[in-house]
């Protein structure tokens, strides 16, 4: 039995880099190699580029909605940066950057908003599950494919994500406490962004930290800086390490903001003052880290212009690969509801079928 | 299992069933509230643990949606898994999971993830269960596309629906009506028939079909011995399949008498009752004599074990209703 103790996070969030890019003195955790952080870097900016182009997109009118992860990108980073090959993400709706950072064509993780289907892109080819809609319900799925990866004696780690909000769900419980008994290996990762549309995190929690609530089920919680690049790296690498030497599964918080609206269709005047919003502007995950990585001579201005002309080049192929028209085919909506169609289905489908090819003919 | 005919009970079918399947496949695992050592408070998964080891067939800890939610992770990543909901109205904080990914998965990721995995629920009433123990949920199940939902009325049946379940790459909800886990029949392992989508014909009969699933299968069948002793022949079809639901059959079988009578336990207003009603009258209105006839429970929560037998469909209601039928137009 561990030492209660040691299942509670740090007093503060940890914290490498302060909010002046300045690296902090006597931190918890080592600081990653410059290489993984420039990778990082590149990351953050291409995320953040994905975010801005598809809330473009949606003022377009190409896309249904977006929520954006501006302003979470280091913790998108982070969560994708974190996995071995062979592990798994369960993202949200709010994460797009981070299964785009994971390997996804972010044409295909936009399927969903475009409206073409619900989820684009195919869960094996890169070991991430179709973002999740039903708050928390998709923690339980990555603790079922931890289970089974562990049963098989193989050493997968599945990264979990959810925002502060989903913590209330009871699926969120239910997830915790089976990863503990089960010793799953899971990293939790929640990102407090303070918000869950409207509400504040102190209407969803009385708890010191959402980090906090690990200890209640025998699980190691951490906090971290959300929009500290190299800490969220240390801390998610650290977790991944422990879930996969076994330790059992762990829970990390970072304190994070949503820097804009739920989605586009919110109106956050309604419920937050500007004057909230501004501090966190100094705290952007990429400008620290843009400021440190130049004081550290790491970052030159050809490696930026490399960069940014890496993100447009992405960018550039969002615009193109969503202002394709792709009709979706009606008959497929019959084609997946089971393994082999119902008698039933066929019968709606050629009913459907039917009425399509007279609509044809007038 | 021996391949010749053994006479066992429901329940026995359905640990043979299990025991077969973890045999044969070991991505076949069971787990839920005290299906463990102690064997489920049915028994229906006796012995399990014992001869496959803890990992095969595992207690979790009390959360319904939990252990359907973990079940879904699993059967993403290569199991089969087979819950178990320890009665049917404790399934229901498995519900957004079951309508939300069991039933959407492999249509919302266009086929690529596919959930075999299967969810046990007792169900119904008959044993007198106190209030929570005998809902007849079925319907909520029925109703969310994606699912397959069976029910069997014989220890044959639920062996041969319970193997096909688990073989299954679609998630199916499998319904175990509880009064018959204890009634024992003839089962024969060694004649499989695929019986997931197919109605079967129970008793033969000329009058008029009876249309029944489940508990109700019983009462009917005793319905119809009654009416044979009056000199009305009923014929009566076990519909045991309730998605993907055997049009054919049971089409067929009210053709051949131009009578019907449905017959289920479950409350009637919106019900599988209500549906088999609609869709005969729609194929076989110019084969009726007489509007088809339901016999169900009353749009009531489940009663209290001293009125439950006023909920239950007895035989007196299936041959008042029988009687029904416009026989006089004959
Ligand atoms: C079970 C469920 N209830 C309600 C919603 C509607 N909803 C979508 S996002 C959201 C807020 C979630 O907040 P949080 O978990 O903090 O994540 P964030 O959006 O801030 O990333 C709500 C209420 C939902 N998707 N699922
Ligand atoms: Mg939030």
């Amino acid at each position: 039995m561990a030492d209660d103790r040691d299942l509670l996070p740090s007093e503060q969030p940890v914290q490498l880099l302060d909010e002046t890019g300045s690296p902090v003195a006597g931190a918890a955790l080592p600081f990653p190699d410059s290489e993984r952080l420039l990778a990082a870097y590149t990351s953050l900016v291409i995320g953040r580029r994905v975010n801005d182009q598809a809330s473009a997109l949606v003022r377009q009118g190409r896309l249904a909605v977006y929520p954006s992860s501006h302003g979470q990108e280091a913790c998108q980073t982070g969560a994708a940066m974190a996995l071995a090959e062979g592990d798994w993400l369960f993202p949200t709706y709010r994460d797009t950057a981070a299964v785009v950072a994971r390997g996804v064509d972010p044409v295909e993780v936009l399927t969903l908003l475009k409206g073409d289907w619900h989820a684009g892109y195919d869960p094996y080819a890169h070991r991430v599950a179709p973002q999740a809609t039903p708050l928390a319900t998709q923690l339980l799925h990555a603790v079922g494919v931890a289970h089974a990866a562990r049963l098989r004696g193989e050493d997968t780690v599945v990264m979990a994500l959810c925002g502060d909000g989903a913590t209330s769900e009871g699926d969120f419980h239910e997830a915790l406490n089976f990863a503990a008994v089960f010793k799953a290996p899971v990293v939790f990762f929640v990102q407090n962004n303070e918000y869950a549309i409207s509400v504040p995190l102190a209407r969803q929690t009385a708890a010191p930290s959402l980090a906090h609530k690990g200890v209640g089920y025998g699980m190691k919680g951490e906090r971290v800086d959300g929009n500290d690049t190299p800490a969220v790296l240390a801390v998610l690498d650290r977790a991944m390490a422990a879930a996969r030497a076994g330790e059992g599964p762990q829970l990390v918080e970072a304190h994070t903001y949503r820097m804009q609206p739920h989605t586009n269709a919110d109106d956050a005047s309604r419920y937050r003052s500007q004057e909230e919003v501004d501090p966190w502007e100094a705290r952007d995950p990429l400008l620290r880290m843009e400021t440190y990585l130049k004081r550290k001579r790491v970052l030159t201005k050809a490696r930026i212009a490399q960069i940014t002309e890496k993100a447009e080049a992405v960018a550039a192929a969002m615009r193109e690969g969503i202002a394709k028209d792709t009709d979706p085919e009606p008959a497929e909506l019959f084609a997946h509801v089971y393994s082999t169609p119902t008698p039933q289905l066929d019968e709606q489908a050629a009913f459907l079928a039917d009425e399509l090819s007279r609509e044809g003919t007038n | 299992m021996a391949t010749d005919s053994t006479k066992l009970s429901m329940a026995q079918a359905l640990n043979q069933a299990l025991r077969d399947a973890m045999t044969e496949d070991e991505t076949v695992y069971v787990f839920g509230e005290d299906v463990g050592p102690l064997g489920g408070v049915f028994r229906i998964t006796d012995g399990l643990t014992a001869e496959f080891g803890e990992d095969r067939c595992f207690d979790t800890p009390l959360a319904e949606s939990g252990i359907v939610g973990m079940a879904v992770g699993m059967a993403m990543n290569g199991m089969r898994p087979v819950v178990e909901m320890q009665f049917d109205a404790f399934a229901y904080p498995a519900f957004e999971q079951i309508a939300s990914h069991v039933a959407k998965t492999r249509n919302r990721t266009r086929g690529r993830v596919a959930l075999p995995m299967v969810i046990r629920v007792p169900y119904a009433g008959g044993i007198g269960g106190v209030e929570h123990h005998c809902d007849s949920s079925e319907a909520y199940y029925a109703h969310t596309p994606g699912l397959t939902v069976v029910t069997p009325s014989t220890p044959a049946d639920a062996y041969f629906l319970l193997r096909e379940a688990i073989r299954s790459d679609d998630p199916v909800v499998f319904m175990e009506p509880k009064k018959l886990y204890w009634g024992k029949d003839e089962v024969d392992t060694s004649a499989p028939e695929p019986p997931i989508g197919r109605a079967v014909v129970r008793r033969p009969g000329t009058d008029a079909t009876l249309i029944a699933y489940g508990p109700s299968v019983s009462t009917a069948l005793e319905a119809a011995e009654i009416a044979q002793q009056e000199g009305r022949s009923l014929q009566v079809v076990d519909v045991r399949s309730l998605v993907p639901f055997d049009d054919a059959t049971v089409c067929e079988a009210v053709r051949s008498t131009g009578r019907a009578v449905v017959v289920a336990e479950a409350s009637g207003y919106a019900s599988v009752a209500s549906e088999i009603v609609a869709r005969v009258t729609e194929r076989c209105f110019h084969s009726l004599a007489a509007p088809v006839r339901r016999v169900t429970g009353f749009d009531i929560p489940f009663p209290p074990p001293k009125l439950e037998r006023f909920q239950l469909p007895s035989v007196d209601r299936i041959l008042d209703a029988v009687d029904d039928l416009q026989w006089e137009d004959q």
